[in-house]
């Protein structure tokens, strides 16, 4: 099967990175990866901005920082990976979202009981200080 | 033949097994195996996510990890963010430049494909030195791996990643060799595609990786 | 210029080791010798270790698996006769060896027993089922395998050359790190257990892809068998949870080679760090091991009751609730370290409820045997075993799943009582009865039935008098890891629970004995027609054993258990059906990719455990070239003839044929 020119859209599922629409058209792809940069650049000036400006309320800044890093993953993931919801792209976004699932068990689960470790623990220093 | 544990043997082969055309569409499972490009491709998409749960280990570590400078420097005291913001430019154009191989590979344009794949290899080669510069001057003030958990989960978390942009480089020279020798066959192209889906990975985790260790780190 | 590596690594003054090295040296020479003086080597280099094939290196894992399984069993025999031996005495393994033995005993059965056998199993059936030809990347099954092997291997030479780890199967830090265990033994079990890691992450990227992306025309996924929605299930996990440990021992390599801070005591490392993300992983791992094994009983079970397997959906549906609830109770593990109440609430109420869709998978084989018409082979001996050793298991383990329970219980032997009584119960007795339910399909003859009942009747009542002490004496306030004690009141339920390891040995005893014979008689136990058993699932419609494409046509399927509904029909019409056109078939062609990857992989971690960095350093380089030299191939397959695929399948059918004639005659 010529599996370069193999199309969703009726005829099967997308392998992940896959175009869907004709790929025929270099320049409608230049497209979708320039329009993706500029949104990417954009987001990642007012990252720094953000990060350095005294505008936005002090405690909201990490908030705001980490909103502008997750809609840069998706520019990454819609422009340059081609993720879409469709229906041929059913099994790469169910993927997708299991290993998001799995990576926020991880990392709030770790902070959640490290946190708490931490709370009720004696501090290491005093911990040494304590052995014979 | 058989002993009296084992039932009498029952024939089979009534199953229809014409190789009937698809009648629903392959890849979906129902119409038969998928072709080769979506089952490679799909393969690595699941090794992908596995190496983004790997880097969230290193994640959650540097997260419990980041306070604990054991009263030595911190993200504050140590980190260039205009460096930072070098290395992000050039690894998000390299992406751009892979993105444009990409499309030069769809069309089998061989001279753009290799311009393009050269782009993005001098443009990660950019990255890698200047975090192997800011490694180096890391060390030589004192603030190495060894001097506190902070230090050591900032580079194992960073080193990590770096370690992957190399691995990437040295696919993407192998990648150019044989496009160079072999044209665009099928399967070097799929394997193509593999690399550019690890390519546009790394830098999501790159903007994960600035924003968390960098950004915040500074800033606390 | 060999690094740490003298003279002294070897343990000439220390006599069990070395004669038992010497005595397994001996062995494996006579082994290789007599496979090279007759003249196999070739065929072993061409149909085993180059094979891609998805059937022969399922059987290669499982014949790891089981020798790997001697040589736990032999650590596990060693703890219990010093465990007898030593009360109000000393014994005869000094703490230092003992240390080494129960942590090689753990991390043998764990790594290079279970997870084998289960992938192996999963390798074998799996692709049968789905009605395909191989898995989705042949070569890099086989990699994978190697991988695992290097691994073992690894894990083995540590008994020769230097020692093994000291720190338990799960290597804690600080005990774990550079200032504690200045020795080998932990970099043996970090570089081990990376590399074969690496292996099983591979086995797990391939099988998914296959379970999702390549099945017959037809297959839906509500119509594939069980086996297969399990296997689904434990590979994803496999590629969620192996990186975690990847990472965190890559994080106490760190630590141990360059002076890194994670887990230690100083510069602000956080040993409990090490704790959570080891058992993050280490959670899900059970979960690997067990849901193949809850596959296996699903098709022994309605197999050997002649009915469908009941309840369908739901075993579905409860088969991927373990799998997304398997990450949700981790701490469960450590709710002694001292999170709080809230922490461990809320993981003692997840660890209560992922209990529920086990107990919907045991009721519905329990209905599935209800009103069936049930056939007592060896192969349902194992799974009745298991029904009622795993629910006894599980009942301990929700009860260790309340914290304030657990604080009394943590690391006492009735913790080691309840893992082994859950591990043994559903995966050792899972993989044996896979072995004997598949025997016949991997081999063309079928196992001796009576040796078979006679073994699991060795490891049943083995298991429990072996067992059960280990719970009374946890109670009593008994710990792990002793190697000595002096309660009076314990002596005697070690001596009961040394009796039951005897009676083990007698089960494993039993089972080669089954092989054996087996193999000597095996003309007179032949599988005909490749469906031994009665079979309702895709695997029984090839011949025993398939040929090298599986099926000569791809099936294409109509319905749930798409071989039994045929094959009704085949006998009240008396005849098969029309004979379908051949076509010519691609197979991927061997490769030695994975046998050198492996070795390159075994050199590497071996150099690095001694710290010979120029050898290290040689076999990176040569992994690279590995890959660029298999990258750069031009031709990965090979096509066999329709001719040649024709004769094979014409055998297969006349042999069916002339058993629908004996069954009318």
């Amino acid at each position: 099967m010529n599996d370069i020119a193999s199309h969703g859209g009726g005829m099967g599922d997308l392998a992940p990175g896959q175009r869907g629409e004709s790929t025929s058209s270099f320049t409608a792809g230049l497209r979708t990866y320039l329009i993706g940069f500029a949104i990417a650049a954009g987001l990642t000036i007012a990252s720094f901005w953000a990060a350095q400006t005294h505008l936005i309320y002090g405690p909201a800044v990490s908030v705001a920082l980490v909103t502008l890093a997750v809609a840069q993953m998706g520019i990454h993931l819609v422009f340059f990976l081609h993720i879409t919801t469709g229906p041929d792209n059913t099994n790469n976004t169910l993927a997708l979202a299991f290993g998001i699932l799995i990576v926020f068990f991880i990392i709030v689960g770790s902070l959640w009981i490290m946190s708490n470790m931490d709370h009720m623990s004696v501090p290491m220093d005093q911990l040494m200080r304590m052995q014979p | 033949m058989s002993t009296s544990d084992i039932a009498i043997p029952l024939p089979s082969s009534v199953l229809d097994l014409r190789s009937v055309p698809p009648s629903e569409a392959t890849g979906h499972g129902e119409g038969g195996p998928a072709p080769k490009r979506i089952v490679v491709g799909y393969g690595f998409w699941i090794f992908l996510l596995s190496d983004i749960i790997m880097f969230s280990a290193f994640f959650a570590s540097f997260a419990v990890l980041a306070s604990a400078t054991a009263g030595g420097p911190g993200a504050a005291q140590l980190f260039d963010l205009r460096n930072v913001q070098i290395e992000t430019v050039c690894l998000l154009l390299s992406s751009v430049c892979c993105g444009v191989a990409t499309l030069a590979v769809e069309q089998r344009y061989a001279r753009l494909t290799q311009l393009a794949l050269l782009a993005t290899g001098v443009l990660g080669a950019a990255f890698l030195t200047l975090e192997v510069r800011e490694f180096a001057s890391l060390i030589a003030q004192g603030a190495g791996p060894s001097r506190s958990a902070f230090l050591s989960s900032f580079f194992a978390l960073v080193g990590c990643h770096g370690a992957h942009i190399t691995a990437g480089l040295l696919w993407l020279g192998t990648m150019m060799a044989q496009f160079y020798a072999k044209g665009f066959r099928a399967d070097i192209c799929r394997r193509y595609f593999c690399f550019s889906l690890f390519w546009h990975a790394l830098d999501i985790i790159w903007v994960a990786i600035f924003t968390i260790v960098y950004l915040i780190g500074v800033r606390s | 210029m060999l690094g740490k590596l003298t003279w002294q690594a070897i343990p000439f003054d220390q006599p069990i080791p070395l004669y038992s090295a010497a005595v397994v040296g001996m062995m494996l020479l006579a082994v290789l010798l007599w496979v090279v003086v007759k003249g196999y080597v070739p065929y072993l280099w061409r149909e085993w270790i180059t094979s891609v094939d998805h059937k022969r290196i399922g059987i290669m894992y499982c014949v790891l698996a089981l020798v790997m399984l001697l040589r736990g069993f032999i650590d596990a025999l060693m703890m219990r006769s010093q465990q007898a031996f030593a009360f109000h005495a000393a014994g005869y393994l000094p703490p230092e060896h003992y240390n080494q033995i129960f942590s090689a005993h753990g991390t043998i059965m764990i790594f290079f027993v279970a997870m084998p056998f289960m992938v192996g199993l999963m390798n074998f059936v799996v692709p049968l089922q789905l009605g395909v030809r191989d898995v989705a990347f042949p070569t890099l099954n086989s990699v994978g395998f190697w991988l695992t092997a290097a691994g073992a291997l690894l894990v083995n030479v540590s008994l020769v050359v230097g020692e093994f780890s000291r720190a338990g199967w799960l290597p804690y830090p600080p005990l774990s790190g550079i200032q504690y265990s200045p020795g080998v033994g932990v970099d043996y079990y970090l570089w081990a257990l990376e590399i074969s890691g690496a292996g099983t992450l591979v086995g797990g990227i391939n099988l998914v892809t296959t379970i999702l992306k390549t099945r017959a025309p037809g297959m839906r996924y509500m119509r594939m068998p069980v086996f297969c929605w399990t296997s689904l299930a434990s590979n994803l996990l496999m590629v969620a949870a192996f990186p975690v440990l990847t990472a965190t021992l890559a994080m106490l390599l760190l630590d141990r080679y360059l002076d890194f801070h994670f887990f230690t005591n100083e510069a602000g490392g956080n040993p409990m760090m090490f704790v959570n993300l080891i058992w993050v992983w280490g959670h899900p791992e059970v979960y690997i091991l067990a849901l193949p094994a809850f596959g296996v009983f699903s098709e022994v079970v309605s197999t050997f009751s002649g009915k469908p397997l009941f309840g369908y959906r739901s075993m579905v549906a409860a088969t991927m609730t373990i799998c997304v609830l398997s990450f949700m109770v981790w701490l469960h593990h450590f709710f002694t370290m001292g999170a709080g109440a809230n922490v461990n609430g809320f993981f003692g109420i997840m660890s209560m409820i992922i209990a529920v869709p086990t107990g919907v998978k045991i009721f519905n084989w329990l209905f599935t045997m209800y009103r069936g018409r049930v056939r007592f082979s060896a192969a349902m001996h194992w799974a009745i075993g298991f029904m009622v050793t795993f629910v006894i298991g599980g009942m301990t383990g929700v009860l260790l799943a309340m914290p304030p329970a657990d604080f009394v219980m943590h690391n006492s032997l009735f913790l080691v009582a309840h893992f082994h009584n859950v591990v043994i119960g559903a995966v050792l007795f899972g993989a044996f009865a896979g072995y004997n339910y598949w025997f016949p399909k991997a081999f063309g003859f079928a196992l001796d039935e009576r040796l078979g009942k006679a073994a699991f009747w060795c490891w049943f009542v083995g298991f429990y008098v072996a067992f059960v002490p280990l719970y009374v004496t946890g109670l009593l306030g008994m710990t792990r890891r002793l190697q000595h004690y002096d309660q009076p009141q314990w002596h005697p339920w070690i001596l009961v629970a040394g009796v039951g390891a005897l009676i083990i040995l007698c089960g494993i005893a039993l089972q080669a004995a089954q092989l054996v014979v087996s193999i000597r008689s095996r003309q007179r136990r032949t599988d005909r027609t490749g469906d031994p058993w009665d079979g309702r699932t895709l695997e029984w419609a090839t011949p025993s054993p398939p040929p090298l494409f599986n099926f000569a046509v791809l099936p294409n399927v109509k319905g749930e258990e798409p071989y039994w509904g045929v094959k009704r029909k085949a006998i009240t019409a008396m005849q098969l059906s029309p004979e379908p056109s051949y076509e010519p078939i691609e197979v991927p062609r061997n490769s030695s990719t994975g046998i050198v990857t492996a070795f390159l992989a075994f050199v590497l971690g071996f150099a690095l455990i001694w710290h010979i960095w120029w050898m290290a350093a040689l076999a990176l380089v040569g992994a690279y070239a590995t890959f660029v030299v298999f990258a750069w191939r031009d031709v990965a397959e090979s096509v066999l003839p329709a001719e040649e695929v024709a004769r094979i399948d014409r055998a297969n059918r006349s042999s069916r044929a002339l058993a629908l004639t004996e069954m009318h005659a």
